[in-house]
Formats: structure tokens, C-alpha cells, sequence
């Protein structure tokens, strides 16, 4: 390992980090002949893209909230990621802790605003760490596949969460009015997210989420437990061998991915303009399939916490020109779904590619620490199979 | 409760589950083929979406279901294809490369909708078929043989996947390259052929599954599917990629589902209980899945990219 590390120093390692922006690039390209099949000038359309992301400081808020839920799930995929699980749940772990938060935040309306903010995100976070639990329990326990369980329970989530908002937690002003619109009341002042700069849109949700990373930085790299988390990911038999507990593991890492993904949830709610929890009757509607996004966010961002704060900041932009693109040349939003697609597909598939320069090994099963890690490495820890 | 058991509810129930199996069927049957041959494809739903969006534009278009299906087949090929080139030779994890074929096929299906139609305007559905003499039979023939055309075709095509699986030098090769692509490797299979045969197969029962869909359903909506390609995903586990445990499954999911219809049309489930049974599906799979993960193995090589002499 450690001699791996030395070689590797030959080749520039941003050549290798140029890969998944060739491959934005490149979905990109093919965004421009379908603009230009819908009879839209594509010049003009990423001109405005470039300049609804970054060309303003109102553009960059907005891309700075678009990212922060992709920060936040792309930190606890990384997390599940280096245990060697796949979190396909971000949606329903979004849609789980957000309706947990919304739900507390509506029974204790009368929690003076110091203790209701921490109450609700922790309960984000508790609902989220819950959605991620079940499915960690089943792949250890059951060894049930993680893609499947999470993908179900997606589907759960949102089931769960048109049946509370179109019943049980609806607005009341609604069905007096009888327009049943599914969302709730506006939620208790105290728990809005606190702006930053005064009045603007720019609340603590990005601050919390870069804090959230280099969070999971410091646990992943210097606590016990990410050590373990790796060893885990890297080599379940010698984490065995050495007197880790791999299945607690593999559970604690899904919860932490979870609980994340939850928090995501919660500051997409009490965050919001509305400061309410609406649905559409998709999961799309709430998350913006940021649970989808966060992975690709962290896979650009090489598995490393502090390195999807730029890839999110980035994919956050990708969305928000997005929309600035749709609406100056007047195309459909779904075309934005559409190259949302081509572009998670562009950046996956160019990740082996990426990983090939920067000659580590190459299956997301066998990832290795993307920057080096400090000196202690899994298999001084493991003793060898 | 008492006005469900009467005969004539029953049949129809009963009929209806097996008219609703049919799409999850053929995109399941699909999927077993590639997993079979250790490839995931979680890209399903968006490529039953568009074959979904296509057969209904062509039925539209030319008032054929024939030629809507055969559309369906043909998006289904080229979806197929671009999916074995993104996980066979790109190499891409299986787990989340789908996903983005997913996305693409919901934004890209609901696009070309607004874009060339619009407002829904129904199309004419597939023609009944009954099977002269077998249909007749009482209560059975009402259930079974008064279907149309694709749900005899999906149902025969289990008997032939798994001839095909189990009988043939290509099943052979499928099951070899799924548990052991080093050793058919070295025998001389071609593991990057075998796969992107099946993973092709795969495509095409998707875009077919999407078109069948539409086509008896006589409409197309954003996200018509509405995730049903992820179940036939799970249904191939639950079915612990066998044809005939693929079809056991799809029947259980049309029989639920119909159930439920049946049930809110009769008002025994209140309507705002609709949304909770929604959930009835997804959570009936995980808890076949823990059933089934205890006693079946899946194909070893299952989500690995193979790299010869890796």
C-alpha cells in the first residue's frame, strides 16, 4: 500500500480529476444537439446557464443552496461507500428525516426558537439514520442487497410522505378552504434557518453542510470508528481478522449515511421560501432527486468528504444553470431531467477511466482511499488474510 | 367486504392481476437474462418509459398496436445496447450508471411528450383474444384465455427463457459468465459478447414491457411506469433468477395490485388509506427479499465488471 502510494506521484494526480468534468463536458455536448433539435439556439442556452449559476452573486446563493443537499447526501454516500455499501436510499432517507423534523416541529409548536432549531434537525437526522438503518441491518443480518432494499424503501418514503401530508399533518387552512393542497401549515418560526448577511435567500444550510464534511473527514481519517468503516469497506475479511465487528460496521456506516441524508431533508424543509413541507406525489418533487445527484456528487469528488464540497458546489451549479437554461430558451424542464441522466451516466462511466490514471484499484468494491490516508493503512491493521 | 366475494368481482380481480403482471413480467424475464450473466442493469424504468412513450406515439400516429409494439422493440434495442456499451465495456458501477439511464428515460419520455403531443388524447388498446374452446370454460376461461395478445406472448415467454437458460449452449454460456467469467473466459466464451447479448435482451423486453403498458392502458402520462421498473428489478430476486419464480412474482404483484384497485373501487379501503396501500408492494418485496436471500445465492460474478486477467 504504502509503496503504491510513492508510485502513483509519477503521473499529476488533476489529470485524473479532469476526467468527470471531460465527461460533464461531453453530456453536455449532447444537451446541445438536443437543444438544437428542440429549436433552441444552444449558445444562447448555456450562456445563460454559465450566467444563472455564477454570474451574480444572487446566482451563486442559489447554486450554493442548490448544492447543499448534494453536499449532505454526497458526504454520507462517501461514508457508505468506503464500508463498501451502496446507498441508492438518499431519496427516501431525504423524504424520511424531513418528515420526521416537519412532524416535531409541528406537535411542540411552543419550543422557545433557541431549542426548536437543534430539536428539528436532530430529528432530521434521527429520521434519516433511521431509513438508512433498515436496510444496513438487512445487508448485515439478512445479507439482503443493499441497491434493492433501498430502492424499496424509496418507494415507501414516498407513499409515507403523500399520505402524511394529504391527511394527518395537512394543513388545516386546506380542507377548511376545501383546496387540499398537499402541504403542511407554515411551520413554527423558530425552527427557519437563521440567514446569513441579513435579508437574502443565503441561510446556514451550506455552512452546516461544510461543516458536515470536514466532520466526516475527521471521522472517517481520525476516529476509531472510520478506521473501522475502512477496514471494512477495503477488506471485510482481514476487518474480521483483526477483531472488527464487520456486520455493527456495516450498520453504523448506513445509519450515518442515512442520518445525513436526513438532515438534507430537514434543511430542504425549514429552509425552504415556504417554510413548509409541500409533495407533489413524487420524490422528486421534495428532494430535486438531490439523493440521486448527491452520489454523483461524491463520486466526482473522488469518495473524499472534503473534496465533494467543490464537486457539489459545481453540480449544484449544473442545476441551477439548468433551470436558467430552460427558461431563457423555453424548453420543457424535463429536458433538465433528461441531462441530469446523461450526465450521472457520463460521470459514472468515466470513473474507472479515472481511476486508471490515477492507477489505484479499479472496482468501487476494491476503492481505495482516494487522497492518501495517513499513515495507518488496513492491511498493517488486518495482518494479511 | 361481502359484495367482493361475489363470482363475477372475483374473476374479474383475478383477471385484471394477471393483465397488470404482464409488463412487470416481461421487463423481469428481461433482467434475468443479464443478471444471469452478472450484469445489473437498474436502468429499466427509464427504458420502459421511453418504449412506454414510443409505442404510444406510433399507436397514435398509425392506429397499430403492432407497429407501436414493434417500436417499443426497436427503442428497446438501442437502450439495450447503450447500456451493455455503459456497463460491459465502459465498465461503469452497476448501481448507480442505471440511475442515470433512469433519469434520462423520465425526463427524456416526458419531453418528447409535451414536445409532439401535448394534452393526452387516448389511443385505441390492444384487441381481445379469446382462445377458441379454452375460453369458454367456465369461471377459468373468463380468468385465463380472454386476454389479449401480448399477455399470452409474456406468459409464453417464460417456458422459452427458461429453455433457453437451461437447454441451450447460450444459456450455458450465460450462466457461466454470471458465476464464473474467468473459467468461460478461459474456455473460450466470450464474456463481452455473452453479456451484451443478454443485456441487449434485456433492453428490448424493457421497451416492450413500456409499449405493452401504454398501449393497454391507451395513454401515456409523465412517469407512467411509475417505478414499476425497479420492482421487476426486485422481482428477479425474488424469483431467485428463475423464469418460472420471475413469473410466481409478477403474478403475487398483479394480484396485489388489483386487489387494491378492486378494494377502493368497492370503498373497503378508505380513500385516504390509498396512499398507505401503495406501499403494500414495495414492502411485501423487501420481506421476500430477506426470505429469499436465506435460501438462494446470487449469480457470483453479479455487478462485476469483467477485466481479462484482472
Amino acid at each position: 500500500m504504502a509503496t503504491a502510494e510513492t508510485n502513483r506521484r509519477s503521473r499529476p494526480k488533476f489529470v485524473a480529476y479532469l476526467v468527470p468534468l471531460a465527461a460533464v463536458v461531453v453530456a453536455l455536448g449532447i444537451g446541445a444537439i438536443m437543444l438544437g433539435l428542440l429549436g433552441a439556439s444552444p449558445i444562447e442556452g448555456f450562456r445563460a446557464m454559465l450566467k444563472g449559476a455564477f454570474g451574480s452573486s444572487d446566482a451563486l446563493i442559489e447554486t450554493a443552496l442548490k448544492a447543499t443537499p448534494l453536499l449532505f447526501v454526497g458526504v454520507g454516500i462517501t461514508i457508505a461507500f468506503r464500508a463498501n455499501v451502496i446507498n441508492i436510499g438518499g431519496e427516501g432517507q431525504m423524504v424520511a428525516g424531513a418528515l420526521l423534523a416537519t412532524a416535531i416541529a409541528l406537535a411542540l409548536p411552543d419550543l422557545p426558537a433557541v431549542v426548536m432549531l437543534p430539536t428539528v434537525l436532530v430529528a432530521g437526522i434521527v429520521g434519516g439514520a433511521a431509513w438508512g438503518a433498515v436496510p444496513g441491518a438487512l445487508k448485515a443480518y439478512y445479507n439482503v442487497n443493499e441497491i434493492l432494499s433501498t430502492i424499496m424503501l424509496n418507494v415507501v418514503a414516498v407513499q409515507l410522505m403523500n399520505y402524511l401530508l394529504r391527511g394527518p399533518m395537512i394543513d388545516p387552512g386546506e380542507l377548511e378552504r376545501g383546496t387540499r393542497i398537499p402541504q403542511t401549515a407554515r411551520l413554527q418560526e423558530g425552527a427557519d434557518l437563521p440567514l446569513l448577511f441579513g435579508g437574502g435567500r443565503l441561510h446556514i444550510g451550506p455552512l452546516v453542510a461544510v461543516l458536515a464534511a470536514i466532520g466526516a473527514y475527521i471521522l472517517l481519517w481520525r476516529t476509531p470508528l472510520g478506521y473501522r468503516v475502512r477496514a471494512v469497506g477495503l477488506s471485510p475479511d482481514a476487518a474480521r481478522y483483526a477483531g472488527i465487528s464487520v456486520k455493527r460496521t456495516i450498520v453504523l456506516a448506513m445509519t450515518m449515511s442515512g442520518a445525513m441524508s436526513g438532515l438534507a431533508g430537514a434543511v430542504l424543509v425549514f429552509g425552504s421560501e415556504s417554510h413548509r413541507m409541500v409533495t407533489d406525489g413524487s420524490t422528486v418533487g421534495f428532494t430535486g432527486s438531490a439523493g440521486f445527484n448527491g452520489i454523483v456528487a461524491a463520486l466526482f469528488g473522488g469518495l473524499h468528504p472534503l473534496w465533494t464540497i467543490p464537486a457539489s458546489f459545481m453540480f449544484g451549479g449544473l442545476l441551477v444553470g439548468g433551470i436558467a437554461l430552460q427558461r431563457a430558451v423555453q424548453v420543457p424542464s424535463a429536458l433538465i431531467m433528461a441531462l441530469n441522466g446523461l450526465v450521472v451516466v457520463f460521470v459514472v462511466a468515466s470513473d474507472r477511466w479515472k481511476k486508471r490514471l490515477q492507477e489505484q484499484p479499479v472496482h468501487l468494491d476494491d476503492v481505495a482511499p482516494n487522497p492518501p490516508p495517513p499513515r495507518e493503512t488496513v492491511v498493517d491493521g488486518g495482518g494479511g488474510p | 367486504m361481502n359484495e367482493f366475494f361475489t363470482q363475477a368481482i372475483l374473476i374479474a380481480t383475478v383477471a385484471s392481476g394477471i393483465r397488470l403482471a404482464v409488463p412487470l413480467l416481461l421487463a423481469s424475464l428481461g433482467e434475468t437474462f443479464g443478471q444471469r450473466s452478472g450484469v445489473l442493469n437498474l436502468g429499466v424504468d427509464g427504458i420502459m418509459l421511453l418504449g412506454a412513450f414510443g409505442g404510444y406515439y406510433t399507436v397514435l400516429k398509425t392506429d397499430s398496436v403492432w407497429l407501436g409494439l414493434l417500436t417499443g422493440i426497436g427503442i428497446g434495442i438501442i437502450l439495450g445496447l447503450v447500456s451493455a456499451v455503459i456497463s460491459v465495456t465502459l465498465k461503469a458501477e452497476q448501481g448507480i450508471s442505471g440511475i442515470g439511464i433512469y433519469l434520462f428515460g423520465l425526463g427524456m419520455s416526458d419531453l418528447l411528450f409535451q414536445k409532439l403531443v401535448g394534452t393526452p388524447r387516448p389511443v385505441s388498446s390492444f384487441p381481445k383474444l379469446d382462445i377458441p374452446g379454452l375460453s369458454d370454460i367456465p369461471i377459468l376461461g373468463e380468468m385465463l384465455f380472454q386476454h389479449s395478445m401480448i399477455v399470452y406472448v409474456a406468459f409464453g415467454l417464460v417456458p422459452v427463457s427458461m429453455y433457453i437458460i437451461n437447454r441451450t449452449t447460450f444459456g450455458m454460456n450465460i450462466r457461466a459468465v454470471g458465476e464464473n467469467p474467468e473459467a468461460a473466459d478461459s474456455l473460450g466464451v466470450s464474456v463481452v459478447r455473452t453479456r451484451y447479448l443478454t443485456v441487449t435482451i434485456g433492453g428490448t423486453l424493457a421497451g416492450i414491457a413500456g409499449a405493452a403498458l401504454a398501449i393497454d392502458l391507451g395513454i401515456f402520462q409523465q412517469n407512467l411506469t411509475n417505478a414499476q421498473g425497479f420492482i421487476a428489478i426486485a422481482l428477479v430476486y425474488f424469483g431467485a433468477w428463475r423464469p418460472a419464480g420471475v413469473m410466481g412474482g409478477a403474478l403475487l404483484y398483479g394480484f396485489v395490485n388489483s386487489l387494491v384497485l378492486q378494494f377502493k373501487t368497492l370503498g373497503i379501503i378508505p380513500r385516504s388509506w390509498s396512499d398507505i396501500a401503495a406501499m403494500a408492494p414495495a414492502i411485501i418485496t423487501i420481506l421476500a427479499l430477506v426470505l429469499v436471500a436465506r435460501r438462494f445465492r446470487q449469480p457470483a460474478a453479479l455487478t462485476k465488471p469483467f477485466t481479462r486477467g484482472a
